[in-house]
């Protein structure tokens, strides 16, 4: 989104940005109006560099236990939207006009982890508006892209402040970034770096080589413990949706409705979503290698089915067997559609293979649902 | 680690050899160690393992990769979203910021 955007309101908000961060008067700071609140605590700034083009914020790169305590939140998915800081050019160390320039995301939590992993170094670090996103997710939209980094380059006159002329990307920004036009556009050379943030010292260190394990993206059990928490939270929405609808259809019976029947069975419902909520969240995610097939929502159905019949077996089912069928039908049908929700957490899958699965998936969670409901059906009529 | 898959037979990348001039640009940006260089040659090694996330074919000067990244990411949380919003997949959100990590 360009300064020319209507949706900016920039015009009124300068004043408040020059006051925030020395950014160069022409750059209208649209993030601080569009894009929401941006964290108030400026704490990583302990200084500034002089340059010929403009002074610059020096930034520390040790984490305090407020970066700590804001990096927990956005694991639970607390305020996740207004992680951010402002995009420009911050100076690690004191860098000089033939210090490196990194370039990295305005999601705080990510750019925590860039100027952490930069100690003991003189570099600048100059950080897009991904609208507070991470570089990835950031690079798929377009946002870390060649267009707002050229865009950056030129805010920043980072031809005034380096003398040579190449930028350090993170890899995975690279699904955004055309290192050739960004050449063309800007003069500046597109390096691309290690994929995580931790292998900055010995890229720099192997004269600037990504090596091949540098440059895979892994997937393994801690990065998606990791994701665990924000998904509990994410998708809460859908627990409390069929607690409801489910607590509240509970109440219908031969005779019409009962309000007392309906919050009876609110605990025993509310058993039987978690049940499949915790499979399709938790459990299926720490397992993902070692569940067969390859379609996540059929992982995810399998872990339901296993955790449905364990608590069967274990008689910690309520209601009679009919009751105990439909309610197998529905945790495993719930674990499945949450662990497809999962496709976009992990970092293997392709648009194309996520809309075949869903093709099957889908139909299959609706007809074991169906199938619950047919049997409480009858389980009323009998 | 073994490494994950995902279905390869929707995939749709392809790598016109006639136009690359094996600069080894596709290899540098390719998270899943797709390409390989060999005698100077670029190949593809490993297709079952793209993702289409469109790195190479962004980074290709000489457009000699063939993807069809689509419009969105591999999310089905996101294809729900768009269809809800009869949009393409999205992230939903303020300005979509609630995506993956």
């Amino acid at each position: 989104m360009g300064c020319s955007d209507q949706k900016c309101g920039c015009e009124n908000s300068n004043e408040l940005v020059s006051l925030q961060l020395k950014v160069p008067a022409n750059d209208c700071g649209c993030q601080t109006t569009s894009d929401g609140p941006v964290p108030t605590s400026k704490r990583y700034i302990i200084g500034s560099i002089q340059t010929k083009a403009s002074e610059i914020p020096q930034i520390s790169t040790r984490l305090d236990w407020k970066d700590y305590l804001g990096a927990f939140k956005v694991r639970w998915g607390i305020r996740r939207d207004y992680y951010r800081v402002d995009p420009g050019l911050y100076a690690i160390g004191i860098p000089n006009e033939r210090s490196d320039v990194f370039v990295t995301a305005n999601y705080k939590f990510t750019f925590d982890l860039v100027r952490k992993n930069l100690f003991g170094m003189n570099a600048w670090l100059l950080v897009l508006n991904t609208k507070g996103v991470n570089v990835w997710c950031a690079a798929g939209k377009g946002t870390f892209g060649t267009k707002e980094l050229v865009r950056r380059i030129q805010l920043t006159s980072l031809d005034k402040i380096v003398i040579h002329r190449q930028v350090i990307l993170p890899q995975l920004g690279a699904t955004g970034v055309a290192a050739h036009l960004v050449k063309e556009a800007s003069g500046f050379t597109v390096i691309y770096g290690p994929v995580r943030a931790t292998d900055i010292p010995a890229f720099v260190q192997a004269n600037y080589k990504a090596s091949k394990e540098m440059r895979r993206v892994k997937f393994d059990w801690y990065d998606r413990l990791k994701l665990v928490p924000n998904d509990i939270i994410y998708n809460m929405r859908y627990l409390l949706a069929m607690l409801i609808v489910i607590s509240v259809l509970s109440g219908i019976n031969t005779n019409g409705y009962s309000i007392q029947q309906a919050l009876r069975n609110i605990i025993p419902i509310a058993k039987i979503v978690a049940a499949g909520y915790i499979a399709g969240i938790v459990l299926t995610p720490l397992l993902l290698p070692y569940i067969p097939t390859r379609n996540f929502s059929f992982k995810g159905l399998i872990i339901g089915i296993i955790v449905s019949m364990l608590l069967f077996l274990n008689h910690s089912l309520d209601g009679s067997l009919i009751v105990n069928l439909a309610e197998i039908f529905f945790i495993s049908s719930f674990s499945s559609f949450l662990a497809m929700n999962f496709t976009g957490a992990s970092t293997y899958t392709s648009l194309a293979g996520v809309k075949k699965e869903m093709k099957i998936a889908v139909p299959v969670q609706v007809i074991f649902t169906a199938l619950a409901v047919i049997l409480l059906v009858l389980e009323i009529a009998i | 680690m073994e490494r994950l898959r995902y279905f390869s037979e929707v995939l749709t990348l392809e790598l016109i050899q006639e136009k690359c001039n094996n600069c080894g640009m596709c290899v540098k940006v390719c998270p899943h160690e797709v390409f390989e260089m060999k005698d100077k040659k670029m190949y593809i090694v490993g297709r079952d393992f793209c993702m289409e996330c469109g790195a190479c074919k962004r980074n290709c000067p000489q457009g000699a990769i063939l993807l069809d990244v689509g419009d969105g990411c591999g999310c089905a949380a996101g294809i729900i979203q768009g269809a809800f919003n009869g949009t393409a997949p999205s992230c939903g959100g303020p300005d979509e910021g609630t995506c993956c990590n």
